[in-house]
């Protein structure tokens, strides 16, 4: 090689490369200074530049005038400087004064917020002023401002037994991760007397519940408590305040709640379901269809009850003006109680007539729309029942405040009605253009199977509106609420920024963080090297090697789960190479999740199975354009087995597949944090104790949360010597007792089968070598 | 005495009967009819003052006048006052009701349906329809009420003028606006109960207001909501305990200061994607705040604390377009904002630094325990702001420096989106205003949060695709084949009878795109054992096969050529299979990609065989039949009169559709890369003139400016069947065998 001299240029090249670099620091420091009034200079004020107070409006009318055919008179702005300057002064005033209500509120002067976590003060006299507020009637310190919600559940009074849709409530709670049994830890208290049904007629009404909850040891008046209800008051008046003790400062988690009894953000209107609704499971809607346009047999439908008298009938007693008997179905009946025929009207007979014409099942999936008046009270089974079937509910229940509204904009998947002009809902239901119903009608779905499909699910919408509340700074907003997967796989503590989610991400944007991270996981039951020196040429060590020579590595992170002895010496890879620990024994490790991962993209990788550095690369290139989902190389199928009525685990060579093994796949970082926070305590215990399935269930959460396929790609023979491939046959029937296991936790099979597979595009195709991106991925180890 | 307190009764039922539901009712038509009968009727018995009001047809548009030159009324507390027992009887009081308790009562009574006369509202189709009251000089017991109206206030009263809401006819009118400025209630030279006197001599007021709006924004120290009336309140800076939920409406505060400059600092003073590295705080003085509140952030070097300035000898200066810092350093207000990342509006959402904060694309960090933030019900702050408690000042810092840059970044965007698009002007928080209340009085019409608060600006493209509910399409409903056909008849046959043996196939369409030609006689045609349909266009144009024909009975459509014959029963199957994991997208045979040419600078159509594609051909491909729709409706115009003229480039259209729609490429399925005949190697290579690639680069380029941007996105993957060319397994194992290889 040959030496040049170094030119001036080269020299002075130099010179302004240090330049530039000392510019920089210089630049750097700066930002880095405290805040100060000169690093604003250019916005100082010299006192010679101060001029005007307002500007002149006349100077601005005048333009207006040549421009505008309205002509405004000239008049001064509705504010003047006095006004804001003695705006404070004013209000000291305004609270001594006597004329009208003061403005703000006496007692939440700002005295109180000195230095202290909370106001301070007579609470109870703070509150005479206004109903109960987040800031007035809970307690902020029992909660973290981060990190998880936990709840505490009073222990049950065997003398007083629960209904059976209460015992949903408390065994969702109780088999959560809000569950704690530690009082001193929880955030939200929830009572083990069941205050469901507050009829006083009904046979599950619970008696003395204000001397009960006056004995609790933290009721405290309510505080940070949540009562649950679905039915209050009772024949004649069917009262919704009529609970029958006083919710004190608790949250109020009830069904059909109306305007005007609402705490806006502290209560929680939930929606009415009936004792059979599903305790889990994941019920996506009978909806499957999406043709468009609608073509349904009926544009509206109604089949139901009617009062005849009494409260909450009008409307129903009015609807058959609708019916026709064709695309209009509008049936009642008066038939219900024993002594109906007392009541009975003129209309009745021809009524009950018409409506045993009709099924309601039927009706629902042969409507595009369905009428959904209030009962007696305001909520009703049929809500429910109507979004799931994909039925787009048409509302008539004025001042209903609509479950979950603080964060579900029903004004996406319903029609609001109005009682007061029923007769207009035809007209209304007719003119919605095929295309808003098309998107009305899957919003429905999204809705129902994120937030109502089951009391889990209910239950923790629930939780989950308050934890918004508490971490207000950065509550989930409502385009993540109302979206698929929603706010229930979104945890902020995570990150705060919706980029940094799996979700949401098209093919043209750069909002993903580019490369991936490599977790190679070494376990114990891997046949690996016995010594430390034999590894040179070991399966680990190419793995490593190959990754290294990845064109969208970042970082190489070894899971060491092993009690072989790590060794000293490491391949040499271009990129930072971590070696861990495990930390405890239990095969879920693998699923990293804390600061060492910096991007989005993690590929979790088995230590004996080799990938070429064209298949990780090609992976990642999938994975970009379906980050939310599970991308492999090796697949495994399920199956229902008829005879013995369970589900069977198989690795047999199929048409399709369900799931993707974690040792050779690529998916998102938030996926392993979502597995510690989201997985069921249970699942994590099976794992625990079986040290096996980890993967089935990250399969089992990732479908879950997307309800969309894992995704295999190409074909690649896995040597057949690794020991993890080659499972003993106790293993392997652990993978069926997994499979039945976790269906039974989650409630169903959320598995779901694709025929599937992802290639290079010129994959085997008999052209040129030179044409194809990722050669070694045609090449069979 | 008696008699007018009778007379008035009369009138009040007469008044409100109709507003119960009806209960003998023909048609709705004529219940309005009668409705709008018994309303004149009503009108002409409540009052003495109406005449000029009940002329038919001769409504004067609304004049907006200088007050001093405004007719003058008389009004005297005294009518107030008999009428107090009339309105005491109206149930539907908000602030009637006792108040206290944790459950607050029957705090908020008036609902949109029970302090809201709907049915004023039919009449207009669906549209709202707003009355604004002349403009008066209104003396109280000789006094006057207020020395002038506003510049704001005549902004008001002009945007709705000329919005498409405003009727001259208070007899068609949904909602009322009283002409009396409210803007500013210290501007009042009366009490408040000297505006309901006068409110109440107005003629539709009827006893408590029902379809009223009073707009306030200052509201001082004697709020409108002490009034008791049934109006509507937007005001701003409404507080929980008093706000009606779904009735009132809580409004912004302009600043006077910068919205009468507005015309001359143009909008993109504000920089969209200037953000430093820290996070730097702003604190200006607003309404009763004291900067002691911030005691624990005092020492804090990324706060800067504005304070009015004072002269020399003490006293404030009476200067709001300056504030100083402790420094005694003076800054030009609310420009300084600008430089910040966050600024703290604190506990009074009634004075305009909210507004002011937002003007200058300054991130607003809201701490206001008990106020409803501006239009809260469509507006999501939860996007738009940082809110904190009161009782987390002390963690203010921290709680903002947590805050990831890309948050950051996105919350600034969408402050400047929700500010230009509802608050900029007085016309546009106008326009806001009756937009809400139209949403409020025609709630089956209401625009979903997603409309309101724009769903492009999250993500950095994210767009809510057509198809956003994932489940896999059914198989049984199977797909319809529609084939464009021209002349090339033996080759269609040949078409049909390949298609008509897939399993899920259920229909076949033909789009005889012919119009100097028949199609062949009906006998025949191949006999296949499904439906064939044949529809002939009027024109011969390249759009008719995206016609969203109603024949089209299936979600899946399989377009296909009418020289498409190579194409196996397997590889449709296949096909259709696969469109139904990925329902949302074009999935088919025929592959494109367009690349960049650096030399040219433009995009370049490529039909080479490489490893990346980016646009899947309509001659062989699934999709659903949205896109029809889609095509036919939501395509650019200049796009499709483009495709029409050239008679070229409908599929790469429709490739450019389906991408920016979704954000989502298409998928190429198995590697069959010929499909009419064997020996045909490349068919556009070969069978076109070079014109014809020239020209498919020429649509890519005039497409993608006329989008304004390059949807294709590029993918180096095929689908192929699970089985596909696995060695060992065999063919009979295989779903799908008959796999072609080019």
């Amino acid at each position: 090689m040959r030496r040049r001299p170094r030119s001036p240029i080269l020299i002075i090249g130099y010179i302004t490369l240090f330049l530039g670099f000392l510019l920089l620091l210089f630049l750097w420091s700066w930002q880095r200074l405290p805040l100060s009034d000169t690093t604003l200079s250019s916005l100082v004020v010299t006192s010679s530049r101060i001029s005007h107070q307002f500007p002149d409006p006349r100077t601005t009318v005048e333009k207006r005038k040549e421009v505008d055919e309205f002509y405004i008179p000239e008049s001064e702005p509705y504010l003047s400087v006095d006004d804001l300057f003695d705006y404070g002064a004013q209000e000291e005033k305004g609270k001594k004064g006597d004329g009208g209500e003061p403005f703000l509120d006496d007692e939440m002067g700002f005295s109180d917020l000195h230095g202290h976590g909370r106001p301070v003060g007579d609470d109870d006299k703070k509150r005479s002023g206004g109903p109960c507020r987040m800031e007035t009637c809970f307690n902020f310190d029992r909660c973290q401002i981060t990190g998880a919600l936990k709840v505490y559940v009073y222990p049950l009074d065997k003398f007083v037994p629960i209904s059976s849709t209460y015992e949903k409530i408390l065994n969702r709670i109780m088999s959560s991760h809000y569950y704690t049994n530690d009082p001193d830890e929880a955030c939200l208290f929830v009572l083990s007397i069941d205050t469901l049904d507050r009829d006083e007629l009904s046979h599950d009404y619970v008696r003395n519940v204000a001397t009960r909850l006056k004995k609790l040891p933290y009721w405290n008046n309510g505080e940070n408590h949540i009562v649950f209800n679905l039915y209050a008051g009772t024949w004649p008046s069917y009262n919704e305040t009529e609970l029958g003790f006083n919710v004190g400062k608790a949250i109020l988690a009830k069904a059909s709640m109306s305007v005007e009894q609402f705490r806006p953000n502290f209560d929680i209107s939930l929606p009415l379901f009936h004792p059979s609704h599903p305790d889990k499971g994941d019920d996506l809607g009978t909806a499957v269809f999406n043709e468009f346009p609608t073509h349904k047999q009926h544009v509206i439908a109604f089949k139901g009850k009617r009062y005849v008298y009494g409260i909450g009938s009008e409307t129903r007693n009015s609807v058959y003006h609708l019916h026709n008997a064709d695309d209009v179905i509008m049936v009642t009946t008066c038939k219900h109680g024993k002594n109906w025929k007392d009541m009975k009207d003129e209309r009745c007979d021809e009524d009950n007539k018409e409506y045993d014409k009709y099924d309601y099942e039927v009706l629902l999936q042969n409507s595009t729309f369905c009428l959904v008046p209030r009962g007696r009270r305001l909520g009703s089974f049929r809500f429910l029942e109507t979004l799931k079937s994909g039925c787009i509910p048409v509302l008539l229940s004025n001042g209903w405040i609509l479950p979950f509204s603080e964060v579900i904009d029903w004004s996406a998947c319903t029609v609001m009605g109005d009682e007061r002009a029923l007769l207009q809902i035809l007209d209304i239901v007719r003119s919605i253009e095929p295309e808003k119903i098309f998107k009305i009608k899957q919003q429905t779905q999204i809705i129902w199977n994120q937030y109502l499909s089951s009391v889990e699910r209910i239950v923790d919408t629930t939780f989950e509106i308050i934890r918004d509340r508490i971490q207000k700074h950065s509550a989930r907003d409502l385009l993540i609420w109302n979206t698929a997967p929603g706010a229930l796989n979104f945890d902020m503590n995570f990150a705060d920024d919706i980029d940094r989610f799996p979700f949401h991400h098209t093919g043209n944007d750069n909002s993903l963080r580019p490369n991936f991270t490599a977790i190679i996981y070494v376990h114990a039951n891997a046949a690996g090297p016995k010594a430390v020196g034999a590894y040179s040429n070991s399966a680990l060590f190419r793995l490593v090697k190959n990754a290294g020579k990845s064109k969208h590595i970042s970082k190489i992170i070894v899971m060491w789960n092993s009690n072989r002895a790590i060794p000293r010496v490491w391949p040499e890879v271009p990129v930072p190479l971590k070696i861990k620990q495990a930390t405890s024994n239990t095969v879920s490790q693998r699923f990293l999740s804390d600061e060492e991962i910096e991007t989005d993209a993690i590929f979790s990788l088995d230590e004996e199975i080799l990938l070429s550095p064209d298949e990780m690369d090609f992976a990642y290139s999938t994975w970009k354009l379906f980050p939310d989902r599970l991308i492999g190389y090796q697949s495994r199928s399920h199956y229902w087995n008829e005879p013995s009525e369970m589900w069977h685990y198989s690795s047999k060579w199929t048409n399709d597949y369900s799931m993707i093994l974690t040792g050779a796949s690529i998916y998102h970082a938030y996926y392993n944090h979502l597995y510690w926070i989201k997985v069921p305590p249970a699942a994590l215990l099976l794992v625990e104790s079986l040290q096996n399935c980890e993967d089935i269930v990250m399969n089992f959460l990732i479908v879950r949360t997307t309800r969309k396929t894992p995704i295999k790609l190409t074909w690649k023979k896995i040597p057949q010597d690794s020991a993890r491939s080659q499972l003993s046959p106790d293993r392997f029937k652990q993978r069926h007792t997994c499979l039945n296991d976790l269906a039974e936790i989650y409630g169903s099979m959320p598995l779901r089968r694709s025929n599937v597979r992802l290639d290079p595009v010129l994959f085997r195709d008999p052209v040129s070598n030179l044409r194809k991106k990722y050669r070694q991925v045609e090449v069979q180890s | 005495m008696l008699l007018l307190i009778v007379g008035a009764v009369l009138a009040y039922l007469l008044y409100f009967l109709p507003s119960y539901p009806p209960v003998n009712l023909i048609s709705y038509h004529k219940y309005q009819q009668q409705q709008k009968a018994s309303r004149q009727s009503a009108i002409l018995s409540s009052s003495s003052s109406v005449e000029d009001a009940t002329v038919a047809n001769h409504f004067q548009d609304l004049q907006l006048v200088p007050l001093e030159s405004a007719p003058v009324r008389h009004v005297s507390k005294g009518d107030l006052q008999n009428r107090q027992e009339l309105l005491d009887n109206e149930l539907e009081w908000a602030l009637r009701a006792p108040r206290g308790g944790e459950r607050g009562g029957t705090r908020s009574k008036c609902s949109m349906f029970t302090c809201f006369d709907i049915h004023r509202c039919g009449a207009h189709n669906g549209t709202l329809s707003v009355y604004i009251y002349p403009i008066y000089q209104w003396m109280v017991d000789g006094q006057l009420v207020q020395q002038s109206l506003s510049q704001e206030f005549y902004q008001f009263l002009m945007s709705i003028k000329k919005s498409p809401y405003y009727v001259p006819n208070p007899n068609d009118a949904c909602i009322f606006v009283p002409t009396i400025d409210l803007l500013n209630l210290n501007k009042l030279t009366v009490s408040s109960e000297d505006v309901l006197a006068v409110l109440s001599s107005l003629e539709f007021w009827g006893n408590a207001g029902r379809n009223h709006v009073l707009l306030t924004m200052f509201p001082g120290n004697s709020p409108l909501l002490s009034l008791k009336t049934n109006a509507i309140i937007a005001s701003a800076g409404l507080f929980v305990e008093n706000y009606r939920l779904g009735f009132h409406v809580p409004v912004i505060s302009p600043s006077p200061l910068v919205l009468n400059r507005a015309s001359n600092t143009s909008k993109n003073a504000i920089g969209e994607n200037q953000v430093r590295n820290s996070h730097w705080i702003a604190v200006a003085p607003q309404g009763a705040f004291t900067f002691d509140l911030l005691s624990s952030n005092s020492n804090d070097y990324s706060i800067l604390f504005l304070d009015y300035c004072h002269n020399k000898d003490g006293t404030k200066m009476r200067n709001y377009s300056v504030r100083c810092s402790k420094y005694h350093q003076m800054y030009q207000y609310p420009d300084v904002l600008k430089e910040f990342d966050f600024c703290l509006v604190i506990r009074d959402l009634a004075s305009p630094v909210l507004w002011e904060v937002m003007s200058v694309g300054c991130i607003p960090v809201i701490v206001a325990d008990h106020q409803r933030l501006p239009f809260d019900e469509v507006i999501d702050w939860r996007r738009s702001s940082v809110q904190l408690y009161e009782h987390q000042m002390h963690q203010l810092s921290s709680i903002i420096n947590s805050i990831s840059e890309s948050r950051r970044r996105r919350l600034k965007k969408q402050v400047k989106f929700i500010f230009d698009k509802y608050f900029s002007s007085m016309n546009q928080i106008t326009m806001t205003l009756l937009t809400t209340l139209k949403d409020k009085v025609f709630s089956h019409y209401a625009m979903s949060i997603h409309e309101w608060n724009g769903i492009e600006g999250h993500g950095s493209s994210y767009v809510q695709p057509p198809l956003f509910n994932p489940i896999i399409a059914p198989r049984d409903s199977g797909f319809t084949a529609v084939i464009l056909a021209y002349e090339r008849v033996p080759s269609l046959f040949t078409v049909i009878q390949r298609v008509s043996q897939v399993p899920s196939l259920v229909k076949i369409l033909v789009i005889w795109n012919n119009q100097l030609k028949d199609p062949p006689s009906l006998d025949s045609w191949p006999k296949v054992g499904i439906p064939v349909k044949i529809i002939r266009t009027k024109e011969n144009k390249m759009s008719n096969r995206f016609i969203p024909y109603d024949e089209i009975e299936t979600e899946a459509v399989f377009a296909v050529d009418d020289d498409i014959v190579m194409l196996t029963v397997d590889e449709m199957e296949f096909g259709f299979e696969t469109w139904r994991e990925y329902p949302d997208r074009i999935v088919g045979f025929p592959s494109r990609s367009h690349v960049w040419d650096n030399s040219t600078r433009r995009w370049k159509y490529e039909s080479e065989w490489t490893s990346e594609i980016s646009m899947v051909l309509t001659g062989a491909a699934f999709y659903h039949k949205f896109w029809h729709y889609a095509y036919t409706n939501e395509l650019p115009r200049d796009i499709r009169d483009w495709v029409d003229a050239k008679m070229n480039c409908e599929d790469i259209a429709m490739n450019f559709l389906v991408s920016a729609r979704t954000g989502k490429s298409p998928i190429k399925v198995t590697p069959r890369k010929k499909f009419k005949c064997p020996t045909c190697s490349n068919n556009e290579m070969l069978s076109a003139d070079s014109g014809h690639m020239v020209e498919r680069t020429e649509c890519i380029n005039r497409f993608t400016e006329i989008m304004g941007f390059m949807p294709l996105i590029p993918t180096e993957f095929r689908a192929d069947p699970v089985l596909f060319k696995v060695d060992g397994v065999p063919g009979k194992l295989k779903r799908y065998h008959d796999m072609g290889t080019l």
